[in-house]
């Protein structure tokens, strides 16, 4: 069958089966590889993308159901000169990442949830990153890249 | 996956029809895309209900009830119940992670009836109405067992009514690795008595503790349920805990709620 969505604003259509997942069509169709596929079984969150703006799992969505919806993906984030977002720069400034496999997702995250809340606590940060599992960091450094992003200072961390 | 098509309809009747053709109801997909992936269902044919609008959305009815398309994200229902019946909506906002609960749907956690899922129990406990394409089931009729409800062939949830109580809380003591209850309690208060549901805990899927909920109609307190206990028989025991253990959770959890509650 063939779909048509728009991703990172441009509109592309291919053909795919009823079974092509969201990532895959990503991944494999439009050549967008940075939308990660960490465990395929909506577990860890690397391949969250937006979905008409909200947060999505795209292993755990048939690229069929999004057919007309507006799909942004880590490639979109960024400015078109290469620019990094606010979450990004923070990423970086603050070393909220090691091996980068889980990043893309983290970023999606992070922006989705400063979208609907732009200064959330730690424990909200930590709360929404549930479904999105780091091996490397431990968390501490992309919560308070979170925290820098949205213009807070980030208070001590217990666990430290 | 075994290879499959998908049917996109856009009305309620086009979807029905679809399924009584031999399709398989897919909605958010959250338990149903892992389920194929593991190749443990072969449906031939899946009928998304995505596109079908007037199965999305929340209102009123003339008796006060919350009515809530079936379709309706955990996310929409979080953030739409949050003033009106803010027990559901808690509830709702505590299934899975933000990115499935913005997929997962009331309907589909209704109708897959997993025995750790968190939608039977509040259902259950608020004694909601389950409304499918032809007919209305009262939410104690309708929960059969692990994975088994009322629903024939080719009937799909389409609303699920909600009496709203005076009072209510769901206390979830999760299993972390994959985030469903170990045990989780939904107590709800009504005028006319308490009802409590327990899900994650038994063989037979969700339940109603009915000595709780006498003892809770007469003394609505954390102390009225000392010395009640769960039977443990028919408790699940697995890796993570055994028949004991959840039935002492049950009383545990059943007793935060009514804090939480009251």
């Amino acid at each position: 069958m063939r779909v048509t969505m728009d991703v990172n604003g441009r509109s592309v259509s291919g053909e795919v089966e009823g079974r092509t997942l969201l990532v895959d069509f990503l991944r494999e169709g439009l050549h967008l590889t940075g939308t990660h596929v960490g465990c395929d079984t909506s577990q860890c969150g690397a391949c969250t993308v937006h979905v008409d703006g909200l947060l999505v799992k795209a292993c755990t969505m048939f690229a069929a159901e999004a057919e007309g919806a507006a799909v942004t993906t880590i490639e979109g984030i960024a400015a078109p000169d290469g620019t990094l977002s606010v979450v990004q720069q923070a990423f970086q400034d603050h070393h909220g990442l090691q091996c980068g496999f889980c990043t893309p997702g983290m970023v999606m995250a992070a922006t989705a949830l400063l979208k609907d809340n732009p200064k959330p606590s730690e424990a909200e940060i930590r709360h929404h990153l549930d479904g999105n599992i780091c091996r490397c960091t431990g968390y501490h450094n992309i919560v308070k890249a979170i925290m820098a992003a949205s213009g807070q200072e980030m208070p001590a961390l217990a666990a430290e | 996956m075994y290879a499959f098509e998908i049917e996109r309809p856009t009305t309620l009747q086009d979807a029905v029809a679809a399924i009584a053709g031999g399709g398989q109801a897919l909605s958010g997909g959250q338990t149903l895309i892992p389920t194929l992936k593991a190749r443990l269902a072969d449906p031939g044919k899946l009928v998304s209900l995505h596109g079908v609008a007037e199965l999305k959305g929340v209102c009123t009815d003339d008796d006060g009830r919350i009515c809530i398309g079936a379709a309706t994200t955990h996310a929409t229902v979080a953030r739409e119940l949050a003033g009106s019946y803010p027990g559901l909506a808690s509830l709702a906002a505590r299934i899975g992670d933000p990115a499935v609960r913005n997929r997962g749907t009331i309907g589909g956690s209704l109708a897959n009836n997993d025995p750790s899922a968190c939608y039977p129990a509040g259902a259950l406990a608020s004694g909601a109405t389950i409304v499918t394409n032809t007919r209305e089931i009262a939410a104690d009729d309708y929960f059969h067992g692990m994975f088994a409800t009322a629903l024939e062939e080719d009937e799909i949830i389409t609303e699920v009514k909600f009496p709203v109580p005076r009072a209510a809380a769901y206390e979830k003591f999760i299993q972390p690795a994959s985030r469903f209850p170990l045990v989780a309690v939904f107590v709800a208060k009504f005028d006319d008595g308490v009802r409590v549901a327990i899900t994650g805990a038994s063989e037979t899927g969700v339940f109603r503790w009915t000595e709780a909920e006498a003892a809770l109609s007469s003394d609505f307190s954390a102390g009225a349920l000392d010395g009640l206990r769960v039977d443990p028989d028919h408790m699940i025991a697995d890796l993570h805990g055994d028949k004991a253990y959840r039935a002492h959770l049950c009383a545990v959890m059943t007793k935060r709620a009514v804090t939480a509650a009251a």
